[in-house]
This record gives C-alpha cells, structure tokens and sequence, in this order.
C-alpha cells in the first residue's frame, strides 16, 4: 500500500513542503491529489468545498496543477501555445496568435521570466525554461495550488535559485506550492511549513522556522536518532582482493557529475542516495549504456576507451548488469526463462548460429536453481512469474554470464521477503568466490546489511566510499540529502 | 530579424529540402531525357499535375492523420469503394453533383468508423486501418459486384481531363480544387484551434489530455476529415477512369504516405506541413513521368521512389539530430 492516512492541509500564499524518505509516498500523494487516480477513502475539500477529481483535466479545471518530474509539454508547440494549450485565445475557431503571444509574456514576466520569447519552440529550450513554461501553464489555468514534484533534481545550482524566485513569485501571488523534496536545506531555503510523510502516513506538520533538521530526519526516520555510532554489522569472512574497477571522476552531466571509486575482488559496494541522485547513470556508463562526458575507467588495471564503450565490449570484458526497470529493459517478458537466462551469452549453447534447446534448458535450469526459481519450467515465459521470481530470473542471467564484476541496480526492488533473501544469499556467495560486486539500493537497512563499503550519491556527486561499519542509517540519510 | 518573420523563415526553411528534391529531380531527368524541353514543356507539366491529384488529395488527408500522431493504410481501398459509390450513384440516375457528393460521404464514413474504431475500442491506428484495409476494398468488390461500374458521361468527367475544355483554367479543375484543398488545409493546421490541437495531440498525447483538450473527439475529427479527402480522391480516380473500378488504386496509401514523409512528415505525430506533402507528391509523379519518358520499366521506378523515401528520412534525421547538437 502506497498511502495509508494522510492528512495535509495547505494555505493560499504557502509553499508547503512534502517531505520523506524513498518511498513514503509523496509521489503517490501529489497524484492523487492531481486526480490521476481516486482514493479508497478519505476527502479533500478545495477552497472549502468538496474536491474529488475525475481526471487530471478536471483537477487542472478545479485549481490544481500538477507539475510532473517528467514534464508534459508539446515540444512541437511554442512556448506561448504550450502556456495557453487548452484555453487559446480566438475568433471563429482561429487562434489569435498576437494576443496568445501577449498574454503569454505577461505570465512570464510576472514569472521574472521576460527573457524568454514566447514564439520559441519549446523543443529548443533546455529543461530549466521548460519548468518555466509549466509553471506559466499553470499561473495561465489560474491554478489554486501548484503540485511540484522534484522540481530541482536534475537542476544545476543557478536555475535553482531562478527556480526559487520563480515560486516566491507564485507564493506572492496567493498561490499554494505543495513542494516534494528530498533536500533539507533547500525546503528551508524555499518552504513556510512541512509535512513529513513516511511509510505512506502523515507524521508530523508545522512551521519550519520552529523545527530542527534533527527533528524532522527524526519524524523521516520514524525514531530518534541515535548515537552517530558504527551499526554492529558483522563479517569479515570476505577477502578483499586486487583492484578489478578503478573509476575516476566519471561525469554526464546534469545526472552524474562525478564518480570515483576502487572496486576490488571479493568487496561488495554499496551506493545510497536518493532516486535521481545520479546512481542510475554512473552505472549505465560503466556497462557502456550511455557514453561519459568525461572521467577514467580502468578495468583490470587497463585504460578502458571511454569514447567507444558498448555494452557488448563490457560484456566481453567480464562486466554484467542488472537494470532497475526489469519490466522495459532488465527482461524480454513474452520469452521464456531459458531465452532471458542464456541471452547474454547465447554462445554457451549454440553452434554455428542454431541454438541447442536442450543445453539451453540444463544451463538456465543451472543458474537459476540455486535461486529457487518457482515455474512450470524453463520453457515458461518470463511473463507468467511474480515479480520477485521474475527478478530471479534476471539475476540468473547474471550467474550465466558469470562477468567478474556485477553492476546491480536496485536488485530487491519491488520482491517479497523470501526472494529478497535469495538474491542476496547468492550476490554474498557471488562475492565470497571473488566477484566484485557494485550495488545501487535505495533501502539503507540492507545496504548495511550486505555491504562492505558504501558510498553516497548526492545531486551527482559519489561521496568516498567508506567502510560500511563506519556508517549509520542515520548519516547516510544525511548525506544522501545534502546535510552531512 | 523579427521574430514572426523568423518562425515563417523556418518553415520555409524545412520546405527548402523536399523544394530542392523536386529540383533535382526535375533536373535530373531534363538532363536524361535530353530533352528538357519536352519534359519541362507546359503540356508535360499539365499532365504531371493532373497525374498528382489522387495522390496529393490523399496527402492533404494524410498530412493531418500524420501530424496528430496517427496513421492511415486504408487510402486506397477507400478510394475504390468511394469510386464505385459514386458510379453506381450516377448510373442510378443521380445527379453529378449529388453523387460526387455520396462518394465524399462515403469516405468520410469509411474515416468516422476508423476515428470509432481507434478512440472506442482502443486499437492502435495500424492495425485498425489495416482491418479497414480489407474492409472497405471488400465492400468495394461488393457493391460493384466484383466488376467494373461504368458511369455515364458528366461534367464530372472534366474534373481530371489534363487539357480542359475551358482552355483559360490551364490545369485540370481537379488540380485547383487540390490546390484549393491545400491551402485551406494548411490555414486550419497553422491557425486554427483545431489545428493546434491537432498538433498538440500528436507532440504529446498525455498533456493534451491533462489540458483539458478532448483527444478522441480530436482524433475522430482528424480520421473523418481525412476519410472526406480520401472519397474525395475516389470521385476524382472514378472521374479519370470514367467508371467505378473496386480493384483500382491498391497501394496509393504507400504512395500518399511517403509524399507526406518525404515532405517533412513524420510517423512519431506532431510534425508535418501541407506545403511539404504536396512537394512530396509532385516529386513522385515528376519521377514516375520521367521514368515513363525514359522508357524504363516500372520497376525501375519502384526502386527509384523506394530509395528516395528512405533518403528524404535520412535527411530530415541528419538534420533533426544536427539542429539538437
């Protein structure tokens, strides 16, 4: 369950923060309240009358914009007619263009935006322009209250300041900002009053001014914060061997702005930091997915070209790759297991270009078995297993391959308890017979509980790694948002 | 420069290389054909344009289901059934007028089952023009009992005749009406709402649904408007072959297809230009006269307007990727 009781009240004239740790629900929230989905129970009431909205359209018409982390603009359209899409002025079905222009000026010069040419495409302006626009759309839809999902996680520092003035503008026209945020110090720097959401409940709201930072990583936390102390995590049975990956401030901006880091044989590195903090990119450049704008990769001692990496080449080196989002790139759902399992290197059971079915099967069946795969057999598709076996599977592909260095990315997302237990069991062993393992994981407990070192990613930026017992879920929630 | 003279600038700009296309080829083949009088002759030139009408009525249509993100393989069996509609009208006894009229319906109703069909029942445009495909050449089949439909003479006739009995219309009638169409076309799409949202729909659905547009009602009207055009193109292939033929005009959605892509078109929506497609319509039946005039066989010329579909897209690619640079 996504939300679980909330209760949130929000003011004409303020920005009020939604505050809270990965998956406590704020992004869950703001749809709802932009009508994407109705909830199972509960009312709002909207400048004191009852608000239930039938669709995003209706919300938009009632006073609520909702501006997504993923904008929704027509980039065919100029700005002007992105700002007034829906509402354009005309006579007999014809568009005024002049007077759409003007009144689109308007908004943004009341935005401190006038530099911006109302007649541009919006394909051609870069993403802080774009967020003006939006927000232009919804001064122009008269919007009561302004939703605003992350809106500076993929900004550089200088349009955040421009972003802010932005919204101080709105808060002076008597607008409501209901501002998500991971970052402590940019809620204090922008919001009047909080509401910290966790595990899908509100638990705490006031102003600002009148709390600590202490107080509100507390109430994201749900305990009080301990002794800033090393967690009695226990190993040691691991031998940390030679370096296999060395990384040197690898960049692509705006997501990634600098990486560095030693991963050696046996070690199991942990990446925290927040969703959109960058943690997805550093690992799509190792494995050659997107191309670096800058930075080192040295494999086994050797420079790596970072100019003509490929997936294939860090496939044939010995990396391998668990994507987060199984469903669109991690696996081929309509095939079948054994497809999924061998993909990767469909050489250990073909000849010649035609592939042996039956060896196919006995090597899937190999690596997915100490997973504990449950299926009618390596012939189902992929399609037909719950998500944590599906998950399995993914992570059998990985056993196949048998890479020397494996890049994870979220490996226990969205998987039950028991399958959760099996991945890890097997990235341990993985490690313990001399892999090294490079793990991206939202969820702290687990990073401390798996890891020996951690490193913190935070607006792009990997903190030093450190040793996983010299870290607390406390201080690693603080660097994660800016803080520590 | 001023700022609306720079957005006009631009889209001149994105005229300029289907414009250079059709100069090339028009080039081209004067040279080849050593005769670039003959093929360059007003007379040619007539014929070419008359030639033109059925594909480039088709693109008018086509440019609008394009730009809002769809797409139609139903042309020419819509053609067909529109033709045989309109020939059985006028053997029936029906005025000219009206039954010109019936097979414009025709389609229009072949294009209001597609907008039903791909806003109610959810299909995605391909596969429910593909149905249509067969649908609407299996009705045409029908009704004209599986053979040709003759009409008898009308003025409706002298809509495509490439010399026209009114010497000072120059062109056949058929070529102003699409002249006309064009036109009109290009003012709804650049200046009305309509058109705008049109263009909203195909650049991004979701948020022109967020913004309160009315997406299917947009889409039905696009597909209906289309279907218009097309039975408008059937009356004018039954007024060129002077009967109703149910077998006739297979594969002009191909045709009508690449004169929009070639034209700036693009299969992703939000893209496109009238202006654009009926260039990209001219360069095709420059390039079928010309190959005639050569004497070279028609497959020649399949290869030929293969290679420059997928050259026209490679441009515009190269070009899209150089402005993002």
């Amino acid at each position: 369950m996504a939300l679980d009781g909330v209760d949130l009240g929000v003011r004409p004239g303020e920005v009020h923060a939604l505050i809270g740790e990965n998956g406590a629900g704020k992004t869950t929230l703001m749809n709802l309240l932009a009508g994407a989905f109705p909830p199972d129970a509960g009312s709002m009431r909207l400048d004191g009358r009852d608000y239930a909205p039938r669709d995003a359209a209706d919300a938009r018409r009632r006073g609520v914009a909702h501006i997504h982390q993923e904008l929704s603009l027509c980039p065919h359209l100029s700005v002007a007619e992105n700002v007034l899409l829906g509402a354009e002025p005309a006579r007999h079905g014809m568009v005024d263009f002049r007077r759409m222009e003007r009144r689109a000026a308007e908004l943004l010069a009341e935005l401190g935006r006038e530099t911006l040419d109302p007649r541009r495409r919006v394909a051609e302006l870069g993403l802080p322009d774009r967020q003006a626009v939006e927000i232009c759309r919804a001064l122009a839809s008269d919007a009561k209250i302004v939703l605003m999902d992350e809106p500076t996680s993929r900004l550089p520092r200088d349009s955040v300041t421009r972003l802010f003035e932005t919204i101080r503008r709105l808060r002076g026209r008597g607008h409501a900002v209901l501002y998500v945020s991971h970052f402590l110090e940019e809620v204090r720097e922008i919001a009047d009053r909080f509401t910290v959401l966790r595990d899908g409940r509100s638990v705490a709201t006031g102003e600002l001014a009148a709390t600590t930072d202490d107080e509100l990583l507390e109430q994201m936390l749900g305990r009080a914060l301990g002794p800033r102390l090393a967690s009695g995590r226990s190993d040691g049975s691991r031998r940390i061997g030679e370096a296999l990956l060395e990384v040197e401030g690898l960049a692509l901006p705006p997501e990634l702005v600098s990486a560095t880091l030693t991963l050696r044989r046996g070690e199991i590195l942990g990446i925290a930091g927040l969703v959109g903090s960058g943690r997805t990119a550093l690992l799509r450049c190792l494995f050659g997915l997107d191309r670096p704008a800058a930075g080192r990769i040295r494999f086994r001692g050797r420079d790596v070209p970072t100019d003509r990496l490929s997936s294939g080449r860090q496939i044939r080196r010995g990396l391998g790759y668990l994507s987060e989002d199984r469903q669109r790139e991690g696996l081929a759902l309509p095939m079948s297991i054994a497809d999924n399992v061998t993909l990767t290197r469909l050489d250990t059971c073909s000849r010649a270009g035609w592939v042996d079915l039956s060896a196919q099967d006995v090597l899937s069946e190999r690596a997915v078995r100490p997973l504990r795969v449950r299926s009618a057999g390596p012939r189902t598709p992929v399609h037909r297993l719950s998500g944590g076996n599906r998950q399995k599977v993914a992570v059998g592909r990985l056993l196949h391959q048998d890479p020397d260095v494996l890049l994870l990315d979220e490996p226990a997302r969205g998987v039950d308890v028991g399958a959760r237990e099996d991945i890890f069991r097997e990235v341990a062993a993985l490690a313990a017979s001399g892999k090294a393992v490079l793990m991206v994981n939202s969820y702290v407990p687990e990073l401390l509980d798996v890891c020996d070192t951690i490193a913190v990613m935070t607006r792009g930026r990997l903190s030093a790694p450190r040793a996983a017992s010299a870290w607390t879920p406390e201080s690693i929630l603080e660097a994660a948002v800016g803080r520590g | 420069m001023a700022d609306p003279a720079r957005s006009r600038f631009r889209r001149l700009v994105r005229l300029f290389g289907p414009a250079a296309g059709l100069v090339a080829v028009a080039v081209l083949f004067a040279l080849l054909t050593g005769a670039p009088e003959r093929y360059l002759s007003a007379a040619n030139l007539r014929v070419v344009l008359a030639q033109t009408v059925i594909v480039g009525l088709g693109a008018i249509g086509m440019t609008l289901i394009m730009i809002s993100g769809g797409i139609d393989l139903s042309v020419g069996a819509s053609v067909a059934l529109t033709s045989v509609i309109a020939a059985l009208a006028l053997r029936g006894g029906a005025s000219p007028a009206a039954a010109a009229a019936l097979g414009v319906a025709a389609g229009g109703a072949v294009g209001l089952v597609n907008g039903a069909a791909i806003t109610g029942l959810r299909i995605v445009p391909f596969i429910a023009t593909l149905g249509m495909l067969g649908i609407a050449r299996g009705a045409a089949k029908y009704f004209a009992e599986e053979q040709t439909v003759n009409a008898p003479a009308t003025w409706l006739n002298e809509l495509a005749v490439t010399f026209p009995s009114r010497a000072w219309l120059l062109v056949a009638p058929g070529v102003w009406i699409t002249l006309g169409l064009a036109v009109a076309m290009a003012v709804v799409l650049r200046r009305t709402v309509f058109g705008r949202h049109v263009f909203a729909v195909g650049s991004n659905e979701a948020a022109a649904r967020a913004c309160g547009i009315a997406v299917d009602r947009v889409k039905v009207a696009v597909y209906v408007v289309g279907g218009l055009l097309f039975g408008l193109a059937g009356v004018m292939q039954m007024s060129r072959l002077r009967q109703g033929d149910p077998t006739v005009a297979v594969g002009v959605e191909l045709d009508v297809i690449a004169a929009v892509v070639i034209g700036g078109g693009s299969l992703a929506g939000g893209e496109g230009s009238v202006g654009g497609s009926m260039i990209g319509a001219l360069v095709m039946s420059m390039l079928r006269n010309g190959c005639q005039q050569m004497g070279w066989p028609t497959y020649v010329q399949e290869i030929i307007i293969g290679v420059i579909i997928v050259l026209a897209v490679a441009a515009d690619r190269y070009r899209a990727s150089r402005a993002a640079d």
